[in-house]
């Protein structure tokens, strides 16, 4: 798919900043979320969560619930079918355990009631005797020799014999002669890095109202990234067809990856359809801490060789991600993204995915990458310190261009590494002063992003105005940029087109809202079903005028005569074919159904200042800029408002954010009191800069902007961190206490 | 358990309602008055997604029981706006993209509106203390501090 | 005949080849051919794969057209947050 005239195309619409379309629903308290939603006759749902890490249940006796004041049904695992392959079978074990808890949090069984009260009343009727088993949360030590197993027969074929059966998957990648490479660098350094498990923090917790009868007809609200993805998983492990089950998206309040899956929907139906009643569930937070997928904990060692003269000759990596009690930690993006910024002939990458005690992870934001940069960038920052190189300059050297070969294996279309990278060097901020104890980092950070399956329809109405159904739940803005992009396709104005996230039953399927991929590949679907709708309108135009289809053309949302023969007509407006489209064919919608593959890899360079107190170990941030290319910005202050957020996300996850378990494998801070996301006084401003090298996969050339603002926080604080403090940090979150004791360490060498 | 009656004034509408002495103000808000604009974020005070005022007070409506609305009055998300008339507050949000996903934006309201009305020429540092017990994890919070600062200004000219 | 590159981990399944030649016109061909040629991929291929075809990252539509000059490589299907 080419890019249709993005470099030298005039927008009218696509670039300004009009005010969005769920705006004032969202500030005056009439935006429905997943937890607004109520029917008449609807019971309250609640689940039994295990408290220990790993054991065995030996007895589930839920006769006294059953019996309880208000209780109308109790559900286990064997109210779910059974014949689940693949990774429908982990999200059923995931969502209701089957004779053997994996994590502090399991669920194990639930109930629906006729109020909260009643539903939580009866949960402590429900009698479970557990046999505790030997468990296991740190991902080097779930590896290591005699590390209790959590489910034998997992791995796949890609993992080594020898190793410990909580190795479940591996992967390799690179090219060149590492050993090579390092004999040509001038300094080799070679360091490791852990990561804590972070969670997604969305401030909306999962929220689901269900009804599924026994005629095997369903209807689910729940807050999701994925309406049909929803569907499909749900259908699957109660058993029903997908199709009985219409799935709508309530507004969602946050997501970040960590509602791309489900947890407490299967549960609602399944409760639903025992008592013949809807049913609701509403999670608390410490159920979204303890069950819902937290991302990957990282153990990482990276060793990269450079000249004298900045040149990096060869990078290698060794990254364990654990991604809780089940495959699938993004083990393999982490291997990918690492050595991506740069243009090397030598790299190797191996990662592994581990299984631990642990909830299972869920995607955050371009999984894997953050972790992979932090690792990577940090050496590079210290080589360029060691060797007293500029950091910007180092990375400019070596950057990745188009016709590079990327460490994942093909060579780079057109991208925007460089053009991000000179955008921060020259920006104020680079060369501005620092105070006593501050001090500077810099990283650029990588993903991939995504298309996937996309279905749109766009409907005009008589009065000429346009209704777009789309199926990607908007977890930002995004409906705001798709009424952008069909106005600008149409040549109509932005208040002429209304965006609605169309249900289940109502547009072919769409894949989650994830990936960064709803502005890219929505946005395509946007265009082209405006194409759609242009040729139909261009059609009635011709008909009318009873000329050829060829001879009329669509320009400012209008039908006009072209070419010799075309004849002298007055142009018909989109709103005037309209007005006629009962008597002249019938309604007019424009569509597109399919799967583009275009979603242009972005990149982004990051400059942190932050000041750090030798006294305490507290760390501030006082100065963020944040440079990534868009592609192009259909609606700038959401493109800002994703780079800013992605900056807030990673100075968390950098600096407070972490899972904290006991020796006994129990979550120690599932609650916001504990587990600290940023406050406002926590932040400085976020200044942003939007850097357009337009994606050749898209018509206007958009790239994705959620995820890739969450990959170079990490590395940039902890550089700036670290040359604050005059020592490396190489674990996250760097909270006080490490930063004191990695100053004591500091103090300890040097003297 | 018995019920209690409770009688209060919310947006300035005489409410009477009855509920379960365990109910939170923010269950009652939400499941019997159907005011929905108030979230439970955390239900223990952390977030500030629930944020009400009483009697002129900011609350997290979580950590209040239902029973001691007795006599109070009562505001909420749904009363910041005149009618049609958005609120300069509502406004500003919109025109500066403060918000995301949108879930934490009726307590930030609510919680900005309190503090303009206590002080309407606040400082940015003024503004992200007042703030920081309302959790936004979409914004990294620079567009709101824009849009609340912008409000301000713009109170003060017209008033 | 078109080069396929494989990621280090596949290369033990192709008897430790980098590059596999397979007869493909599409990316389903390329797919199918490794299989066909190497049966030891089969469960990782399953398991959701991208094809790279001269720079483009292909990660679902098998019908791409793929020419022998074509650089194809293959990459661990996409996914996100």
């Amino acid at each position: 798919m080419a890019l249709d005239d993005a470099a030298t195309r005039e927008f009218k619409v696509v670039g300004t900043r009009p005010v969005r379309p769920d705006g004032v629903d969202k500030v005056t308290g009439r935006a429905r979320f997943g937890a607004d939603a109520y029917a008449p006759g609807m019971l309250h749902g609640a689940i039994l969560r295990s408290p220990h890490a790993h054991a065995r249940i030996l007895r589930l006796d839920t006769a006294a619930a059953k019996a309880a004041p208000g209780v109308k049904a109790v559900v286990t695992r064997k109210d779910f079918a059974e014949g689940q392959t693949g990774e429908n079978w982990n999200v059923l074990e995931n969502i209701m355990a089957d004779g053997k808890v994996l994590y502090d949090g399991h669920a194990v069984a639930a109930v629906a009631a006729t109020s909260v009260f009643a539903a939580r009343d009866a949960l402590k009727r429900i009698v479970v005797d557990y046999e505790i088993l030997p468990h296991v949360t740190d991902v080097d030590e779930a590896m290591t020799a005699g590390a209790p197993v959590i489910r034998g027969g997992t791995a796949d074929n890609s993992v080594p014999d020898s190793m410990h059966p909580n190795v479940v998957r591996f992967h390799e990648n690179g090219h060149g002669d590492v050993a090579a490479g390092f004999a040509e660098a001038d300094l080799v350094l070679e360091e490791s890095f852990r990561t804590e498990a972070t969670h997604q923090g969305y401030i909306e917790p999962h929220a689901c109202l269900a009804q599924l009868g026994p005629d095997g007809k369903g209807e689910l609200w729940c807050c999701t990234q994925g309406h049909f993805v929803a569907a499909k998983t749900c259908a699957s492990l109660l058993g029903i067809d997908a199709s009985q089950l219409r799935v709508t998206a309530s507004e969602i309040g946050g997501g970040f990856g960590g509602k791309t899956t489900v947890f407490i929907e299967p549960v609602a139906l399944a409760l639903s359809r025992k008592a013949n009643r809807p049913v609701k569930i509403v999670m608390d937070r410490t159920e979204v801490f303890r069950a819902t997928g937290p991302t990957s904990s990282a153990s990482m060692d990276v060793k990269i060789g450079m000249t004298r003269d900045g040149r990096i000759t060869a990078g290698e990596g060794s990254f364990r991600l654990q991604g809780g009690a089940f495959p699938g930690a993004p083990m393999e993006f982490t291997a990918m993204c690492a050595f991506a910024p740069y243009n090397l002939d030598n790299i190797r990458a191996s990662a592994w995915d581990v299984m631990c005690n642990r909830p299972k992870q869920a995607a955050y934001r371009a999984p894997g990458s953050p972790m992979a940069a932090f690792a990577v960038e940090s050496v590079i920052d210290e080589l360029c310190n060691r060797l007293g190189l500029d950091p910007i300059e180092v990375r400019l050297k070596n950057a990745s261009r188009e016709g590079t070969r990327a460490a994942f294996g093909p060579r780079f279309q057109r991208i925007g590494l460089v053009e991000t990278l000179e955008a921060a060097q020259a920006h104020p901020h680079y060369t501005a002063p620092l105070g006593p104890n501050q001090g500077r980092g810099v990283s650029c950070g990588f993903w991939f992003n995504h298309a996937g399956e996309t279905a749109v329809s766009l409907a005009l109405a008589e009065d000429g105005t346009v209704s777009l159904s789309v199926g990607t739940p908007d977890i930002g803005g995004s409906r705001a940029s798709m009424c952008q992009m069909a106005a600008e396709a149409l040549g109509i104005s932005y208040d002429k087109v209304r965006t609605t996230v169309a249900d289940t039953a109502t547009l072919g399927y769409n894949d989650v809202s994830h990936g960064s991929r709803v502005t890219y590949a929505s946005g395509l679907a946007t265009i082209r079903a405006a194409e759609d709708t242009i040729e139909k309108l261009c059609a009635r135009a011709a008909a009318q005028w009873g000329i050829d289809r060829e001879a009329v053309v669509w320009e400012d949302g209008c039908a006009r005569p072209s070419g010799p023969n075309a004849g002298d007509f007055e142009p018909l407006s989109l709103a005037k074919i309209a007005s006629r489209m009962g008597r002249t064919g019938g309604p007019i919608v424009g569509h597109y159904e399919a799967t583009p593959e275009g979603a242009g890899v972005s990149f982004a360079t990051h400059l942190v200042d932050a000041a750090v107190d030798p006294e305490t170990g507290a760390t501030k941030v006082i100065r963020y800029t944040v440079v990534q290319d868009a592609g192009k910005a259909i609606h700038p202050s959401y493109v800002e408002g994703q780079y800013q957020g992605g900056a807030a996300q990673g100075i968390g996850w950098a600096l407070n954010e972490e899972y904290v378990y006991g020796e006994d494998g129990r979550l120690q801070n599932p609650g916001f009191l504990d587990y600290r996301i940023p406050v406002a006084s926590d932040l400085p401003m976020i200044d942003t800069v939007i850097v357009e090298v337009p994606n050749p996969g898209h018509p206007y050339g958009v790239r994705g902007v959620g995820e890739t603002s969450i990959c170079p926080p990490l590395a940039a604080i902890a550089n700036a961190v670290s040359n604050a403090a005059g020592v490396r940090l190489r674990e996250l979150p760097m909270s006080p206490p490490r930063i004191l004791a990695a100053l004591d360490a500091a103090q300890t060498d040097s003297g | 358990m018995s019920m209690i009656h409770v009688r209060t004034t919310i947006n300035g509408d005489a409410t009477e309602f009855v509920c379960d002495p365990r109910e939170t103000m923010l269950d009652v808000l939400r499941d019997r008055l159907a005011l929905t604009g108030a979230k439970e974020g955390c239900g223990t005070g952390d977030c500030g997604a629930c944020s009400i005022t009483l009697d002129g007070q900011v609350v997290c409506s979580c950590l209040m029981l239902a029973a001691e609305a007795e006599g109070t009055e009562i505001r909420t998300v749904e009363g910041i706006a005149e009618g049609e008339q958005l609120h300069v507050l509502q406004r500003k949000f919109l025109e500066h993209a403060a918000l995301q996903c949108g879930i934490c934006t009726p307590g930030i309201l609510v919680a900005s509106k309190a503090l303009l009305d206590e002080n309407p020429d606040p400082t940015e540092t003024e503004i992200r203390y007042w703030l920081a017990g309302n959790l936004c994890r979409c914004t990294g919070y620079d567009k709101i501090i824009r849009a609340v600062t912008d409000a301000a200004a713009e109170i003060r000219e017209t008033q | 005949m078109v080069d396929v590159v494989l990621w280090g981990s596949l290369r033990p399944f192709a008897d430790g080849q980098e590059i596999v030649s397979v007869e493909a016109a599409t990316v389903g061909d390329v797919l199918a051919g490794l299989v066909a040629a190497h049966p030891g991929l089969k469960p990782q291929i399953d398991a959701g794969v991208s094809v790279a075809v001269d720079g483009r990252i292909i990660s679902s539509a098998l019908g791409e057209p793929v020419r022998p000059d074509s650089e194809v490589v293959l990459m661990q299907r996409l996914k996100g947050g």
